[in-house]
């Protein structure tokens, strides 16, 4: 690991203040995945932000009957709070499918939309990786690639998103509440969040350098069944080869993009009368494969039916 | 750094590098080598110990985020004249072969025992706004961040199930 000096921040305006003022600075809270990839040397900050016990750790009812997560809120606090489980079921199952009961003790709401990419390629610092290191290649593209993105991917980069919390954010149309390095608060849908991979993989979100993600935010349940289903190599503690959150009638999917796949064809084809079995199909005629991860379009091809059919009360 | 951490009940100041795992602040800088250091990559939860109560990855943190927390490793779960439950427990159902991971597994149990009380759900909780009951899926699948290499789960799963009918 590399040398870093660390602050503890007092508040949320000094924590990005610090950020803008302070060269190759991030924000810690949980740390669980940022101190992985620094133990790597994959992220090399040269100060560390500790933004872990600032007061953003409440889940707030909201006045039009939604609610607010604190940035700071563990992903087991948030999959255990009562509102959440009755009004969002969805969103406890998709929190806990990833990681472990310790991941997720640390782990915290905000820390989990900004996870890296567990690309293999990303992580193997002896190999090409355009998100790693810009305009070295892609070295998944033509390597072991069944973890790889079937939907939204570019010639530079073909890694998913590893997060399962957000797959069920994105699904629930949540926003996300950021403080902006000149102190600026803003919000804006969880969708505009993240970005496809596209020419600059290493750029992963909308946000501004040293923008603080502050809360998320969800708007009330939208009408009808919600699920969240993963597929996986083992059966506990593993990342996802696809996932799947349905609430109401919106879908998205998981560990198939650079980002949470708003299954937005699919919606269509479904508000329109469709199966759910045409509804896919029409989402899957814009995915590709790379060689290896053809079983993913197999997969989300019958995980998604599935989980309609689950999400409204039609088996499992 | 200047860190000041109670550990196992006794506030411990420590001058540590930034850099320093929690995990390494315990067993190099306090000598309390219970908790073990297996991946040291959040996969294995040899390293768990509790912090205010909550089972964490040791070896996921640095020891100065833990300024002013409360930190219980293997050492202030139980002594050898006072063992606590599981350790009992895991003695009695032979629950280890070569022991690595045991004290992760048991602070584990610890903590997750903890959370079934305050009814936190897990994936195999079909039931998200009932009272959980601790059936064996239930008990496999919140043990998953705990692997054992010589593979003594059947073991593991009698010696908290034990305790867990004890105390439920």
């Amino acid at each position: 690991m590399r040398a870093f000096t660390y602050e503890r921040a007092e508040s949320a305006q000094a924590a990005v203040k610090s950020a803008a003022e302070t060269p190759n600075a991030k924000f810690i809270a949980g740390g669980t995945n940022l101190l992985d990839l620094m133990k790597l040397e994959i992220e090399t900050p040269a100060h560390l932000i500790d933004v872990g016990r600032l007061p953003l750790a409440q889940v707030e009812d909201t006045p039009d009957g939604g609610l607010r997560i604190g940035a700071m809120t563990t992903n087991s606090h948030v999959a255990a709070d009562a509102r959440v489980r009755a009004r969002y079921p969805v969103l406890t199952q998709a929190i806990v499918a990833g990681g472990s009961g310790q991941l997720r003790n640390k782990a915290r709401a905000g820390g989990n939309l900004r996870q890296r990419s567990r690309c293999a390629y990303f992580y193997d610092t002896s190999k090409p990786c355009n998100k790693r290191a810009p305009g070295s290649g892609c070295g998944a593209l033509e390597g072991l690639n069944r973890n790889s993105a079937i939907f939204g991917a570019s010639h530079a980069c073909i890694a998913t998103h590893p997060s399962d919390m957000a797959v069920a954010l994105a699904a629930l149309g949540a926003s996300v509440e950021t403080l902006s390095p000149s102190g600026q608060a803003r919000a804006f849908p969880i969708l505009e969040l993240h970005r496809l991979p596209g020419e600059t993989p290493e750029v992963e979100t909308h946000l501004i350098p040293g923008e603080l993600i502050t809360a998320v935010v969800l708007p009330p349940p939208p009408e009808g069944g919600q699920v969240y289903r993963k597929v996986r190599d083992r059966a506990s503690y593993a990342a996802g080869l696809a996932s799947v959150a349905v609430a109401g009638g919106n879908l998205a999917l998981g560990a198939v993009a650079h980002k949470p796949w708003r299954a937005v064809d699919a919606e269509a084809a479904l508000a329109s009368g469709a199966s759910p079995a045409e509804a896919i199909a029409a989402e899957l005629a814009q995915a590709s494969e790379n060689g290896r991860n053809g079983c993913k379009i197999s997969l989300v091809r019958r995980l998604v039916p599935a989980a309609i059919d689950q999400a409204n009360g039609r088996g499992a | 750094m200047r860190t000041t951490i109670t550990v196992n009940g006794e506030a411990r100041t420590l001058d540590v590098d930034t850099r320093t795992t929690l995990l390494d602040a315990l067993r190099e800088h306090l000598k309390l080598t219970g908790a073990k250091k297996g991946c040291d990559h959040g996969q294995c939860g040899a390293c768990t110990v509790l912090v205010n109560g909550e089972r964490i990855n040791a070896c996921l943190s640095l020891a100065v985020m833990h300024d002013g927390d409360s930190v219980t490793s293997i050492e202030g779960v139980g002594t050898v004249g006072a063992l606590h439950p599981l350790q009992v427990a895991f003695l009695t159902e032979d629950a280890f072969q070569c022991g690595y991971c045991t004290p992760g597994q048991i602070c584990s149990a610890v903590g997750m025992l903890q959370e079934v009380a305050e009814n936190w759900p897990s994936q195999e909780t079909a039931d998200l706004t009932g009272r959980i009951t601790l059936t064996d899926d239930e008990l496999r699948e919140r043990m998953s961040g705990n692997i054992c290499r010589c593979s003594a789960y059947p073991q593991i799963v009698a010696a908290i199930k034990s305790v867990a009918g004890e105390t439920a």
